[in-house]
């Protein structure tokens, strides 16, 4: 289907233009503005010019070290939630039920964490997780474990990773199970007929077929786990120490807590940039994978 | 055949993974803070009802509740009501810079809540919208707004245009043509897209509490008054949490059986 | 390669204490040759891809047996029965090339790489896809793609059968006919079972030499092209083939003659006997149905419009309260709206609640 030109289009676009124009642009020009300047409270500011730049991106100041920590933290942990809920929830999607009543109760279920205040995820898994009144830290303690998440790093990240886990997992796993429902039964069939065994299905059919809503799950699930805030920020406060500081604690901190305007506004541009940049680089390998390679043999 | 060996086990694992978290919040939610803060116990020994009491009773937990849902309602219809248009534009149309402008829209739904806290803060106090509904709901249309077109656009898209060319041959207007025609075609699109916006209006927190302060504060940021000089009142936060959970609850089971074209959000 | 033999077969997606009359296929016994070329033909809904996919194992029966070469396999899955199917839309696996989908069933039951290779570019060259071997699948023609599903089924040496679930649904009218030739020689050549589902009446007659016809989970005739038009054994496929259908109409029929708007037509054979309770009708194609100048003693009739279809011209009559199409012969050319009509008592078939009655000579 050809879409027309038509420039008056635009007045349909109109209003998106300006809603989202006037919550994104009027606040980013702000943030610009404070980025470049330095300010010694009573609304005095001073030109900074790339000053705050140059330390963020520098690991030998303090904001830099700060900074540069909390991005490979941030990323290690978006990788370890990648790593586990694309596959789990994949596995997820192909053990759903075929049909009857039990379909629309487990989508119930699995939609469940998704509408969840996202401080009141933290705070069930600050609950669940302590030793004291919590049924998980309280069962690790009892088999010899000697688990805290307060007070161990590990332990901490353990929790906040389980905490992701369970809260977003079902996000991957609907969108691949309504991705594999959009699978007519012809394939399955024929693919019954070809002899393909279960795995073959699974790698012929399924995967290619899911490979778009997979795309989707991974750029949600990327955007999503580096710009996380609440969740960890109940449970674990950042610490211990700064073992669990992600990037946009960080930010907060410096914003909020130290009111340190200029440089919090340089790390949100680069912090900004650092997710767009990621995400473009996810969203052109992942169709570039799928995409035709150039053929070798000759067309007639 | 397009199910995989052991998938009854590995779905009840996971959903028992999913669901012991939170049946460990009603269970807490039932318990006296005595028992809670003593005992180990798998259900309330000595339930109580009390938790609750003091929620219904106190009206600035209630108050909490109907801001909450204000500013969520307030911003699913205003995100609904302007990506519409656009989705009919962006699906139909070719015009001068569209392709820039959808991702650029998209782009806003990557900012990071924190980054744009403190120009909110600003720029709503500035506009004397602070510590109203609206302030809250306007600033969480930078993600859905965009994500609201995304999924409209999808469902635009399936309706095939003939239909537009028959309704304006028959004399529709363009307005006339748009809510006769085509928002009912589209209706189960619509449904879908307002279930994300009032999902992820919802849950968010940091931008709802940055933006009020005592009118229009959110039912989770009254949450935090359980901590008090003498701790953390367990039992009491826990029956307030359980009740943030109901209200998703209760959309998720009306939208049950639109969940899975949803979440292929109109286009697989 | 095999026999085909059902044996009371039926199904019913609601289980076997459905009510008879709901089943989607209601029992049916038959034999289909090997190297046979059947039509399964039928309107949407009358259980023709039930029965394919009973065949194929897609589907498990109610009720009944399916015998390939006198062995039962009601029960054995669809692998083991050695069946190739096409189904209505192209089905290609996206990630492979088209040499690796047409390799895949091979593949998937262990045949040695040279094997397989060898028999990929016997049956590539078959289907004019040698040129596209080594191109991803997905960005080719639906014509192409569905080439590759039939090439799938070509390349296992040891088929029983070809099903085909109306193939050529998707393809472009021109190369619909290509495609048919093109099955019609690779049956003639491969010397294959093959049965091809179509409510297309031009496909089913152009491809088959024996055809099916289907109508609400029954089947209502298998035979010829010929027989098909000439002796159609049920009004619906009287009306069902052939274009324009077949007349059919209500009459008094009584030994050698039937009445019809008070006039007296004179049939071939004797119907002494017919119950009388039965609803009693006549068929005759339009081929059968001569216009005339309108004349003392001929069955008189008024004409409504007449279709030039080039080499032959049909008119649209009235008689009575009965609607009739008829030839008009060549060089006649009727003079306003008053005709008669003749009947070739050789083609006139009398029905009894819509079954052919055999008369006696």
């Amino acid at each position: 289907m050809e879409k027309t030109v038509d420039q008056k289009a635009w007045f349909l676009v109109l209003p998106v233009f300006l809603i989202v124009a006037f919550s994104a642009v009027l606040p980013l020009m702000t943030v610009v503005n404070y980025s470049v300047q330095d300010t010694f409270g009573n609304n005095q500011f001073f030109w900074n010019g790339v000053g705050w730049f140059k330390e963020l991106l520098d690991p030998n100041t303090d904001l830099g070290e700060r900074f540069l920590a909390s991005v490979w933290r941030n990323l290690l942990f978006s990788a370890i939630i990648l790593a586990i809920e694309v596959p789990l929830g994949i596995v997820v999607a192909l053990s759903m039920p075929r049909q009857g009543w039990q379909v629309a109760a487990c989508l119930v279920i699995l939609a469940l964490p998704l509408l969840i205040p996202w401080n009141v995820v933290g705070t069930i898994w600050q609950i669940f997780g302590r030793p004291d009144i919590g049924l998980l830290g309280y069962v690790l303690n009892e088999i010899g474990l000697n688990y805290n998440y307060v007070s161990n790093d590990l332990d901490a990240w353990f929790t906040v990773v389980l905490m992701d886990v369970w809260h977003w997992t079902s996000l991957v796993a609907l969108l691949c199970y309504a991705g594999l429902k959009s699978i007519p039964d012809a394939y399955y069939q024929a693919a019954q007929i070809d002899g393909a065994s279960r795995w073959a299905v699974f790698k012929a059919i399924q995967l290619p077929k899911m490979n778009r809503v997979l795309l989707i799950a991974v750029l949600l699930r990327f955007m999503d786990s580096f710009m996380i805030y609440t969740e960890p920020f109940v449970v674990t406060g950042g610490g211990p120490g700064n073992s669990t500081t992600f990037v946009s604690i960080e930010l907060v901190k410096i914003a909020l807590g130290q009111f340190d305007l200029g440089k919090a506004a340089a790390l949100s541009l680069v912090y900004n940039l650092i997710i767009l940049i990621v995400c473009w680089i996810f969203y052109t390998v992942m169709t570039n994978a799928g995409a035709e390679r150039p053929a070798k043999g000759g067309i007639a | 055949m397009n199910t995989i060996p052991g998938r009854r086990i590995i779905i009840s694992a996971f959903l028992v993974f999913l669901l012991l978290p939170i049946y460990w919040l009603v269970n807490m939610s039932f318990k006296t803070n005595n028992e809670i803060v003593t005992t180990m116990t798998l259900w309330p020994h000595s339930p109580t009802l009390e938790n609750y009491v003091t929620i219904f009773t106190d009206e600035s937990w209630y108050s909490g509740y109907i801001n909450s849902l204000k500013y969520v309602i307030i911003n699913t219809v205003i995100s609904i009501s302007v990506a519409l248009p656009a989705a009919y534009a962006f699906s139909r149309y070719r015009f001068l810079g569209d392709k820039h402008l959808f991702f650029w829209l998209l782009s806003n739904r990557m900012a990071p809540a924190a980054v744009y806290a403190l120009p909110f803060f600003n720029l709503y106090s500035a506009i004397n919208l602070f510590d109203t509904p609206w302030a809250v709901a306007l600033a969480h249309c930078i993600f859905n707004v965009p994500l609201a077109v995304w999924i409209l656009e999808g469902f635009v898209s399936s309706v095939p245009r003939e239909i537009d060319e028959t309704a304006f041959l028959d004399g529709y207007s363009f307005p006339r043509f748009f809510v006769k025609i085509l928002i009912p075609l589209i209706s189960s699109g619509i449904g879908v897209a307002a279930f994300f916006c009032f999902m992820f209006s919802w849950v968010e927190l940091l931008l709802a509490r940055t933006l009020t302060s005592v009118a229009a504060k959110p039912i989770s940021a009254t949450m935090t008054r359980t901590v008090s000089a003498a701790g953390i009142d367990w039992g009491l936060l826990a029956a307030a949490g359980v009740l943030t959970i109901i209200p998703g609850a209760l959309v998720i089971w009306f939208v049950r059986n639109y969940i899975a074209r949803g979440f292929a959000l109109g286009r697989v | 390669m095999a026999r085909i033999d059902l044996v009371d077969l039926a199904h019913s997606y609601s289980g076997n204490d459905a009510p008879p009359e709901s089943f989607a296929l209601k029992p049916v016994t038959m034999t289909w040759r090997q190297g046979g070329a059947y039509a399964l033909l039928g309107p949407s809904g009358c259980g023709k891809t039930t029965l394919l996919n009973l065949i194929s194992g897609i589907v498990t029966p109610s009720r009944g047996k399916i015998l390939f070469d006198g062995i039962d396999i009601t029960q054995a899955t669809t692998q083991k029965r050695n069946i190739a199917q096409v189904f209505q839309f192209p089905v290609i696996y996206d990630t492979m090339t088209v040499g690796q989908n047409l390799a895949f069933p091979l593949k998937n039951r262990g045949v040695p790489a040279a094997e397989i290779a060898a028999r990929v570019k016997q049956i590539a060259d078959l289907l004019e896809l040698t040129p596209y071997l080594d191109r991803k699948a997905t960005r080719l023609t639906a014509d192409a793609k569905q080439k590759i599903s039939l090439g799938r089924g070509l390349v296992r040496s040891d088929v029983a059968a070809i099903l085909f679930d109306e193939p050529l649904t998707v393809i472009d009218p021109e190369l619909k006919w290509q495609l048919r030739s093109k099955l019609k020689a690779l049956h003639r050549e491969l010397d294959l079972t093959m049965i091809y589902v179509t409510h297309d009446q031009t496909e089913a007659l152009t491809f088959a030499d024996t055809v099916v016809v289907m109508h609400d989970g029954r089947v209502v005739q298998s035979g010829t092209p010929a027989e098909l038009f000439e002796k159609p054994a049920h009004t619906f496929v009287g009306y069902f083939i052939g274009s324009p259908g077949m007349n059919i109409m209500p009459a008094q029929v009584r030994g050698r003659e039937a009445r019809i708007d008070g006039h007296t037509i004179v049939l071939n054979r004797n119907y002494d006997g017919l119950s009388s309770g039965s609803l009693i009708e006549i068929g005759v194609r339009p081929e059968f149905v001569d216009v005339v100048a309108p004349a003392p003693g001929l069955l008189s009739a008024s004409i409504e419009r007449i279709d030039d279809l080039g080499r032959i011209r049909f008119a649209r009559v009235r008689v009575g309260d009965v609607k009739l199409a008829a030839r008009v012969p060549p060089g006649f050319s009727p003079s306003g709206d008053a005709a008669a009509i003749v009947f070739d008592p050789a083609h006139v078939h009398v029905y009894a609640d819509s079954l052919l009655v055999e008369g006696a000579a």
